[in-house]
């Protein structure tokens, strides 16, 4: 088959060829003719239009002044129903006060300013002059540097040049800490009481009836002068009673739950939102950012969404005095995958 | 007379007068002569580049009033502000000032909402117009740069959009940052380290904002308003494109003079565009913070959204099944000094479908380039329907966007229509695979039809809705002949033939050239040659027999 751009002799008479444009496609008609607008031909349109822009102009005005109205003229009063209204007026100023000049020019433009189309000639971005002179400049340019006659120039200068933005890099160190062991401790610990979020009151066992769902911190969370919230991310957890029969633990976690307690990390595995809704007929655990689902009664193991790892389990029992209490830190490390995870 | 330096040119007018001042101190008439009366084509999708160039000023003015009031501190401090249900609660100055700025600082809201608004229609903006840059072929041969310009522009918009999103410090902004540092930490080997120096340690740390902050107001804006120099320069120097047409060709440039027309129509056009950002500004709520709360880790509301342009990722992280028939995503991988984690179910989702969509976004006029084997230059546009093959390629790729941009709002869309939430995500992950490619065949289709129907009409002529009883008793109806003009923007367009591989000097078909010719097969195989003048004399003869037969009635219409 032939092509439409070498030239060759033509072989598919469907398509035009070089050269055989005049005979094979329509010609151009060039521009259709000029039609005139109503404002062209009758003064009285063209008085009305001008009109028009006026008013949309004096629409204008009216809108900066209603925009002073609402500034001035509403008092805030700490409620958001005034608020709204101020900004309801405030907005309506401005979008008139826009909207009519913009209006008003571009129906001026239209109705009262020429409409030609002119056509232009595209002038050529550079001659086939420029270009060779451009390229013989370059060439030269790089003869007279010599760079690719002396290659030892070159490699020692492309090694300097690779390694000189490696300070650039390394000064943003100290952006901030390594991340140590950090992700791998909570709060939690042997003895630290389950309290509400954020209130921070702990829970008796006594006080988690069947079915009941509690958003739950570290007693001691509430102490922190600092950090609080980075500590939060990793320790919120959420507590839910359950028929000890629905429960099946693994062995080895028979005892991490009191009575049908149970408490699991609130923190996704997947990218971190916290998994805050319960569903309590299925006693699924539903992340709201990207619909992973943990179930519950088979210790939060993933049954949908792009969550892999289950909700880490937190050992609980009672203290002396009935309150819920962890057994030690969570097992393995609460939240999203990280490379050193493990 | 003394040869004193006075111009040998005055000036008549009062405005000449302020002209020939400033030029003969500054020297601007070449740039006048060059510019004041340049053409300019007129056609609506043009507006699209146009409403994201003013949507960005309106940006940069409501964006530095909020400067004058916002305080990017993550320092804690308690809420005193007007907003009783939130009095006396913990909070970061962030928020607070946020707060303060809606409540207690007049007009503050409408800033804000202004500035919201205008970034959400920006960078909707902004895609359409590369939509339509695709669609019409504008990215040919000589703007291939400038689309290039024109991608990142959209990538700097997204980052954008996305840093300003987070400096509230409400519970939904940090709900966005929370997902972000996730990815981050899927990253191997580094992602942990990163994660920890943006962050100045754990999540959420104290100085993340004020980290978002510098680059939401300095760094990304000014890579912007480079890009946007850089953008309009180009669009300068090749000239704008111009839809085919009558007296339109590579060679001209058909459209208004720059003075008056041009400039009073795009100029007003900014002052509309800001009115329609008011009104919107003035009567729809966006974004209302004091709502969410201060950022807290461990509430979250249901049915969160994130700002419409972020949500194709997010549709990815959702769509991406963690387990996948009992194959976990995430692998613990034995190395010699530990065990390391890697997590294909978030690295996959949040890099793979970005990627494709971005790589392809950036080679494709190099790739259509080569396989057209087409080093002209295009300043005529394409309809959509011309290109059959590009139009689909678009298609579907907007397809593959927009059902991981459904993928966002899954939740909603359970909720709303009441179905499982499982089943929407079931079907969305079937339709990311599908969608594309159904989208490609029916729209490549559709296009090769559209082009049937042109060559008809170029042919045969418009259907009148007459019909006329010839005298052997025989119904037909009327079809009314073009004028030319109206036919030639039928049939002035191009319809390569696919091209056999070209053997090189030495006869031989080489691989890469076999590739190109089976990309060449694929883009041009089904094609639709536009009607020639031959073919308009051949169908006349038929025709002018049923017009004299009908005692030539006036069917011509212009």
């Amino acid at each position: 088959m032939g092509n439409h751009s070498d030239g060759t002799p033509a072989s598919s008479g469907a398509v035009a060829k070089a050269g055989h444009e005049e005979v094979e496609k329509f010609q151009d008609p060039g521009l259709p003719p000029h039609r005139l607008r109503l404002a062209d031909t009758d003064p009285k349109a063209a008085k009305r239009a001008e009109r028009q822009v006026a008013i949309l102009f004096g629409i204008s005005v009216i809108g900066t002044l209603l925009f002073f109205f609402a500034y001035f003229g509403i008092r805030l009063d700490q409620t958001l129903t005034t608020l709204q209204l101020q900004n309801m007026f405030l907005g309506l100023g401005v979008g008139f006060a826009m909207l009519g000049i913009g209006t008003g020019i571009v129906h001026w433009a239209r109705a009262l300013m020429p409409d030609h189309e002119v056509s232009e000639e595209r002038h050529a971005l550079r001659t086939e002059d420029d270009r060779v002179a451009a390229v013989q400049i370059v060439d030269d340019i790089i003869e007279e540097t010599g760079i690719k006659r002396r290659p030892l120039i070159r490699n020692t200068l492309i090694g300097a040049m690779a390694l000189a933005p490696l300070p650039a890099i390394a000064i943003l160190r100290d952006l901030g800490p390594l991340p140590g062991n950090d992700l791998h401790h909570t709060l939690w610990k042997a003895g630290e009481r389950l309290a509400r979020d954020p209130d921070g009151t702990p829970i008796k066992a006594a006080d988690v009836t069947n079915g009941s769902v509690f958003h739950v911190i570290p007693e001691s969370l509430n102490n922190l002068t600092e950090g609080k919230l980075e500590e939060k991310a990793k320790a919120a957890v959420l507590l839910v009673r359950l028929d000890p029969s629905e429960l099946h633990p693994s062995p080895g976690r028979e005892d991490w739950s009191y009575n049908g307690i149970v408490a699991h990390s609130k923190i996704c595995t997947h990218v971190g939102c916290p998994v805050a809704l319960y569903e309590q007929q299925t006693h699924h655990l539903l992340c709201p950012c990207h619909q992973s689902t943990f179930d519950l009664t088979q210790e939060c193991k993933v049954i949908f969404g792009p969550a892999v790892r289950p909700l880490p389990q937190l050992p609980i029992t009672v203290d002396s005095e009935g309150y819920l209490v962890a057994q030690s830190d969570f097992h393995e490390p609460v939240g999203p995958s990280f490379w050193e995870r493990g | 007379m003394s040869s004193a330096t006075q111009s040998p040119y005055k000036a008549k007018t009062s405005t000449g007068r302020i002209t020939d001042f400033v030029d003969q101190r500054v020297g601007g008439s070449g740039i006048l002569r060059e510019f004041g009366r340049k053409v300019f084509p007129d056609h609506w999708s043009f507006m699209f580049g146009e409403v994201a160039l003013y949507t960005f000023v309106i940006l940069l003015l409501s964006g530095t009033f909020l400067t004058l009031f916002f305080d990017p501190s993550m320092a804690e401090t308690h809420y005193n502000g007007s907003y009783v249900p939130l009095k006396g609660l913990q909070m970061s100055v962030a928020y607070d000032s946020t707060l303060n700025i809606s409540f207690d600082v007049r007009g503050g809201l409408f800033m804000r909402q202004v500035h919201h608004w205008s970034a959400l229609l920006f960078v909707a903006a902004v895609s359409v117009h590369m939509l339509r840059v695709f669609f019409t072929g504008a990215f040919r041969k000589p703007r291939e740069l400038n689309w290039v310009v024109g991608g990142i522009l959209l990538i700097m918009s997204m980052a954008e959009g996305f840093t300003g999103y987070s400096l509230p410090d409400d519970l939904l902004s940090g709900n966005g940052l929370r997902i972000i540092d996730g990815v981050i930490m899927a990253i191997p080997v580094v992602g942990t380290y990163i994660s920890f120096f943006l962050f100045g340690g754990e999540f959420p740390g104290t100085v993340i904002i004020s980290r978002l902050y510098m680059f939401h107001i300095m760094l990304i804006p000014a890579i912007i308003l480079l890009l946007v120099a850089v953008h309009l320069f180009m669009v300068v120097v090749h000239k704008h494109t111009q839809y085919p047409g009558p007296g339109r060709s590579d060679r001209n440039v058909v459209g208004y003079p720059l003075g008056p027309v041009y400039a009073a129509k795009a100029g007003g056009f900014f002052f509309i565009i800001f009115g329609i950002i008011a009104f919107v500004a003035a009567l729809f709520t966006i974004n209302p913070i004091w709502n969410y709360g201060p950022y807290d880790p461990s509430p979250i509301s249901a049915g969160t959204q994130p700002d419409w342009y972020i949500g194709w990722v997010d549709g990815a992280l959702r769509l991406m099944p963690g387990w996948l028939f009992n194959i976990p995503m995430e692998w613990n991988i034995p190395l010699p000094w530990g065990v390391n984690t890697l997590s294909l179910n978030i690295l996959l989702p949040a890099l793979v479908p970005a990627g494709i969509v971005f790589i392809l976004l950036f080679t494709y006029p190099w790739i259509e380039r080569w396989v057209t084997r087409d080093d002209r230059e295009h300043h005529v546009l394409d309809r959509p329907r011309n290109a059959p093959t590009r139009t689909a390629i678009g298609v579907s790729g907007f397809i593959f966007y927009c059902v991981m941009w459904a993928a966002a709002s899954s939740d909603l869309i359970a909720t709303h229509f009441q179905v499982s939430l499982n089943d929407v995500t079931y079907w969305l992950r079937a339709l990311f695979f599908a969608g594309p490619i159904l989208g490609f065949i029916v729209t490549k289709r559709v296009a090769l039809a559209l082009q049937r129907k042109d060559r008809e009409i170029a042919l045969h002529g418009r259907e009148t809705g007459r019909i006329v009883r010839l005298p052997h008793g025989e119904f037909q109806e009327m079809h009314a002949q073009l004028d030319d003009y109206k036919r030639y923007r039928l049939v002035s367009y191009e319809s390569p033939v696919a091209e056999e591989g070209i053997p090189n000097e030495n006869g031989i078909v080489t691989k890469t050239e076999k590739r190109r010719a089976a990309l060449s097969r694929f883009f041009f195989e089904d094609r639709v040659a536009p009607a020639t003048p031959a073919e308009l004399e051949a169908g006349h003869g038929h025709h002018e027999a049923i017009e004299s037969a009908e005692e030539h009635k006036p069917v011509s219409r212009y």
